[in-house]
């Protein structure tokens, strides 16, 4: 056991844990700043500007700011439920980074079904939602978290059965190996990723994933209009910051999985020394996942939202049908070749 | 180590089980049984059996018991008010109960001891090939029976919530 806790492996990944959560945690805030400017310039205003460079400290001064605030209860609350909600929410979301490849060399761990384990962590991130608006002890957290958890038990199919369609060709199920299955290029200039064999299946993630994050034109469960904030209305201080990191946290995970399912995750174009080599990979992931997320901010400034039954028949009589008969095209063209 | 955490989640999931019969609160039930299958899952991926404790997590904590909170927060049902009534009526049940569960219990014991010595065989990887494999081959029969059985539990259940079809 002491062996193990000083061998050099072990300090290793002690290291890649630290990177990987700070740089997660860092970007989480800066997605935050990131939202708020690009929302603000298409709205034609200047935005968040005054904190330090271009608003670059704002992010820091939000942190200060949360733990300052004061912390309301609701009477009549579920006091143990009230607090345990922002946990339960928070620590699914961090959870499924643990397995995701952000390069060759730069990951936690990688097990055979790592998929299936993001799938399954996040999955479990509904209860912090629906345990929040339920121990609120208030009408519109309960409502929000009501349309919450219809909204991404439907979504989450649609979700998950258009990933089949990668997996059949990829035959994994293993976050690293569908990145090294995406390698190389047809012709010698189109990369071989997943997108080019699967547009429709990519159409479907794309938009079931920002109905799984709970984002415009699908946020009925925090519509502002209606609900006030949804579920976290009567959630204030650190207790609404975490909530709040889980959506973006939430938001960042399926960028990755995209990424990695559809866009070839750490692949890219490979030069220079050695140095830059070993940083390229890294650098291509994070510049994928930008475009995600860059995308989803452009989404939600621009679209409007839709209303509550046009958002289910549109997960079950439309995505639904088409990922079921994008399995069956798909597997018809593996078992052809 | 793996012993501490066999015992460690072996602990927590007898102990989820028993706070789901003793609670009086449903929802307070329902989170246990979801610490429960969780703590499940922890002893298959203990077992190297990632494949079917991911599973275990999408399908039952994910989404079965997604539906159960979600049913339970719609109707905001409140804790049980252990009505004196009721717990007379179901009062003889507890005999038949006991004996059943007891003859359960020597069941799985006695097979559980049995199989034991077949365990040393050739070790099967739980991963999703071996599991595809073996279910889409040797077991083709039952697993396919099971897919229709749930297929008429689900058409029953609809026409029991719709009266007139």
């Amino acid at each position: 056991m002491i062996e193990y806790l000083t061998s050099r492996e072990f300090l290793i990944l002690m290291a890649k844990m630290i990177a990987i959560f700070g740089g997660v945690m860092t970007a989480l805030a800066y997605t935050t700043l990131l939202e708020r400017r690009v929302m603000a310039f298409v709205q034609m205003r200047p935005g968040p500007n005054r904190v330090g460079p271009f608003g670059l400290l704002q992010p820091l001064a939000d942190g200060l700011k949360f733990m300052l605030k004061e912390q309301v209860v609701p009477t009549n609350a579920n006091v143990l439920l009230y607090y345990a909600a922002p946990i339960v929410a928070l620590i699914p979301a961090l959870l499924s980074f643990s397995v995701i490849p952000f390069g060759p060399d730069l990951k936690i761990t990688d097990v055979s079904v790592s998929l299936l384990f993001v799938f399954a962590i996040t999955s479990l991130g509904v209860y912090g939602i629906v345990l929040g608006g339920w121990a609120s002890n208030s009408k519109y957290p309960l409502m929000g978290a009501m349309r919450a958890s219809a909204q991404m038990l439907s979504y989450e199919l649609s979700l998950t059965l258009s990933v089949v369609g990668v997996l059949m060709i990829a035959h994994t199920l293993s976050l690293g190996h569908l990145v090294t299955s995406q390698q190389g290029t047809w012709f010698g200039f189109i990369p071989r990723w997943n997108i080019f064999l699967q547009p429709v299946a990519f159409l479907v993630y794309v938009i079931s994933a920002v109905a799984e994050t709970n984002r415009l034109p699908f946020d009925l469960a925090e519509s502002e209009q209606e609900l006030v904030a949804g579920w976290h209305t009567e959630y204030s201080g650190m207790k609404f910051a975490m909530f709040f990191l889980a959506e973006y946290a939430n938001m960042v995970t399926v960028s990755c999985l995209a990424t990695i399912l559809f866009l070839g995750g750490w692949n890219g174009p490979m030069f220079g020394p050695w140095w830059l080599q070993m940083a390229l990979p890294t650098v291509w992931f994070v510049m994928k996942i930008s475009v995600f997320i860059f995308a989803y901010i452009m989404v939600r400034a621009t679209v409007p939202r839709i209303r509550y039954d046009q958002l289910m028949q549109f997960g079950w009589k439309v995505l639904l049908p088409l990922s079921v008969a994008n399995i069956l095209i798909t597997s018809l063209a593996v078992a052809l070749s | 180590m793996i012993q501490i955490l066999f015992f460690l989640f072996a602990a927590l999931a007898v102990g989820a089980a028993i706070n789901v019969l003793v609670q009086k609160h449903v929802l307070y039930s329902s989170l246990s049984l979801i610490v429960m299958l969780t703590s499940i899952s922890a002893l298959f991926v203990l077992l190297q059996a990632e494949f079917l404790a991911v599973i275990n997590v999408i399908v039952y904590a994910g989404a079965i018991m997604v539906l159960f909170v979600f049913v339970i927060m719609l109707l905001n049902l409140p804790a049980d008010p252990s009505d004196e009534k009721e717990t007379d009526r179901l009062r003889w049940l507890k005999f038949i109960g006991i004996p059943l569960g007891i003859f359960l219990l020597l069941l799985v014991g006695a097979t559980v001891w049995n199989v034991g010595s077949a365990a040393n065989t050739t070790q099967m990887p739980g991963t999703a090939e071996a599991i595809g494999q073996s279910m889409f081959t040797e077991y083709l029969l039952p697993f396919e029976l099971t897919s229709l059985l749930i297929l008429i539990a689900l058409m029953g259940a609809v026409v029991f919530a719709k009266k007139d079809l």
